[in-house]
């Protein structure tokens, strides 16, 4: 179990959401929610697959519209900015693939610093190498720079895949399944990565996951989304001290099946 | 429709509601097809120019594409000639032969040659790649971390493909005249001075006019199409396969109806 972030500050939300509904078509993924997340803060977002939990960051980093709702990010309301301000807001939000979504055909070097030519222009190749050296070494794969995305196994892509949003220096990182297809070693130490990336880079997350170890290893607090909704939220220990059988159901599925 | 209750039957409401939503995704399919086309006009002019991700589509497009242009325009030009011949010999007039290659390959087989073996290298390159890049998320990534990807990606392979698909033509129709002139000297040992004289006589400002404005349109189209078809394109990996097959088949079809429309104009033209 993770000791809650003792630098958590609760009087400053980073990102602040209320009666956000999305529907694809017929069918109402979120139907209206609300959320709140403190700067240098875990959050952990528990689901089944298929109940909007991606779509929820989706729409945080802006790839996808809110049919309805507030949302502000560090303070802007993201329902009304021009295409230049939200472009200016993700270059404070960090977004982590569940599948990497490293560009193929670049090396690990290129994909690092494909963001930072864009949008470092005062930095020489002296400095963008050096920024490259530190994440890389955050990560723990320094050895790794110059080979392709298909040459590294599953767990060294989800690692690139973080090194790359922290090289513009995010203030909020969306993490979507991070420990999805991995094997239960690797898993332990992505979870460690997204502690040490809160430690060292102060930054405040949401985790999508229904990865139980995961969701208990890294989140200062955790809120389930059932429904559409969150129904559940507090310590990952008070999240599962009730008697709703769904919830019961997805806990009992991880630890006990 | 019930008779006796003068209302609409489930069959005929529900085969109503199917039809209403066919038609509603043809017409979405048309505005976003149109959305597309002028989203490239808005980009193009304005900064932030990728000239690096230019210069390397030039390359895959224009470069790349060599070897395989170079070998079928060379036998187009042989076999064209030597199919030719046995007509032309029938009225005494094989000496024709240079002016007959020279418009037939420079004002149609030229372009169109080269659009059509485009399509397949190119089209089908470009709408399986952004395709892939769709289907991992490779798009959203770079659109999470401020980069416009519609400008890194399809603004610069269009613009390619605009750039590299003239140049191709002129090449192949360098290349398939050549084939031609060497196909004419082994049968009727015209000198190369004298084939080419007969070739540049034979053509017109008018034609070479028509030929470039053909080459850039065909050029956009392949872009366009590929881009489209890749951008577009459904979440899996059979969605990539049918980009890449659709962006073939669809650019093919227009290359073909743009041909149509541009050789009735220079006609008209030609007539005035």
């Amino acid at each position: 179990m993770k000791k809650i972030n003792p630098n958590i500050n609760r009087d400053d939300k980073v990102i602040a959401i209320r009666g956000l509904q999305k529907a694809f078509d017929d069918f109402e993924v979120l139907k209206c929610v609300d959320l709140d997340l403190y700067k240098g803060e875990n959050l952990v977002v528990l689901g089944r697959s298929g109940t909007g939990k991606s779509v929820l960051i989706k729409i945080i980093s802006g790839l996808l519209q809110a049919d309805e709702g507030e949302l502000n990010v560090l303070g802007e309301d993201v329902n009304n900015l021009t295409p230049r301000q939200m472009d200016a807001l993700r270059l404070k939000i960090g977004f982590s693939f569940q599948n990497s979504a490293l560009y193929d055909s670049m090396t690990v070097k290129e994909n690092l610093e494909f963001p930072l030519v864009r949008h470092s222009k005062q930095m020489n190749q002296h400095d963008r190498d050096r920024v490259i050296d530190i994440v890389l070494e955050a990560v723990g794969l320094s050895q790794a720079m110059h080979q392709m995305p298909s040459e590294l196994s599953g767990g060294q892509r989800k690692r690139i895949g973080i090194a790359r949003t922290l090289i513009l220096r995010p203030e909020i990182m969306l993490y979507d399944e991070p420990t999805a297809g991995l094997d239960p070693i690797t898993c332990i130490e992505i979870n460690k990565l997204i502690n040490e990336v809160q430690r060292r880079f102060n930054t405040s997350s949401i985790i999508i996951t229904h990865d139980l170890t995961c969701a208990r290893a890294v989140g200062d607090r955790v809120v389930m989304l059932l429904d559409g909704e969150f129904k559940r939220q507090g310590t990952f220990d008070e999240v599962f001290a009730t008697e709703d059988e769904r919830v019961k159901a997805f806990y009992n599925y991880n630890f006990i099946d | 429709m019930d008779p006796s209750t003068n209302k609409k039957t489930p069959e005929t409401s529900t085969s109503k509601y199917v039809i209403s939503r066919r038609f509603d995704r043809i017409f979405l399919e048309i505005h976003s097809i149109y959305a597309f086309n002028l989203r490239f006009f808005k980009e193009v002019f304005f900064p932030p120019y990728e000239f690096k991700e230019i210069i390397k589509q030039c390359y895959e497009v224009g470069v790349r594409s060599l070897p395989l242009i170079s070998v079928t325009a060379f036998i187009i030009g042989i076999v064209f000639t030597n199919q030719s011949r046995p007509s032309l010999r029938d009225f005494g007039a094989t000496s024709l032969l240079p002016a007959l290659i020279s418009v037939a390959i420079v004002r149609a087989m030229g372009p169109l040659v080269t659009a059509i073996i485009a399509s397949g290298r190119v089209g089908s390159s470009i709408g399986a790649e952004l395709g892939s890049m769709r289907v991992t998320e490779q798009i959203d990534a770079m659109e999470v971390s401020a980069t416009n990807p519609y400008k890194f990606l399809v603004v610069s392979r269009v613009l390619a493909t605009t750039f590299m698909i003239p140049a191709l033509t002129m090449y192949t129709t360098f290349v398939a005249l050549l084939g031609g002139y060497l196909n004419v000297h082994q049968n009727e040992l015209t000198t190369i001075t004298t084939f080419f004289t007969q070739v540049f006589d034979a053509i017109t400002f008018l034609d070479i006019i028509a030929s470039s404005v053909k080459s850039v349109l065909f050029g956009f189209t392949i872009g366009m199409v590929g881009c489209y078809k890749g951008y577009n394109s459904s979440k899996g990996t059979e969605g990539v396969g049918k980009a890449a097959n659709s962006s073939v088949v669809t650019a093919m079809f227009l290359v073909f109806i743009e041909e149509l429309l541009v050789m009735q104009v220079v006609n008209a033209i030609r007539a005035v």
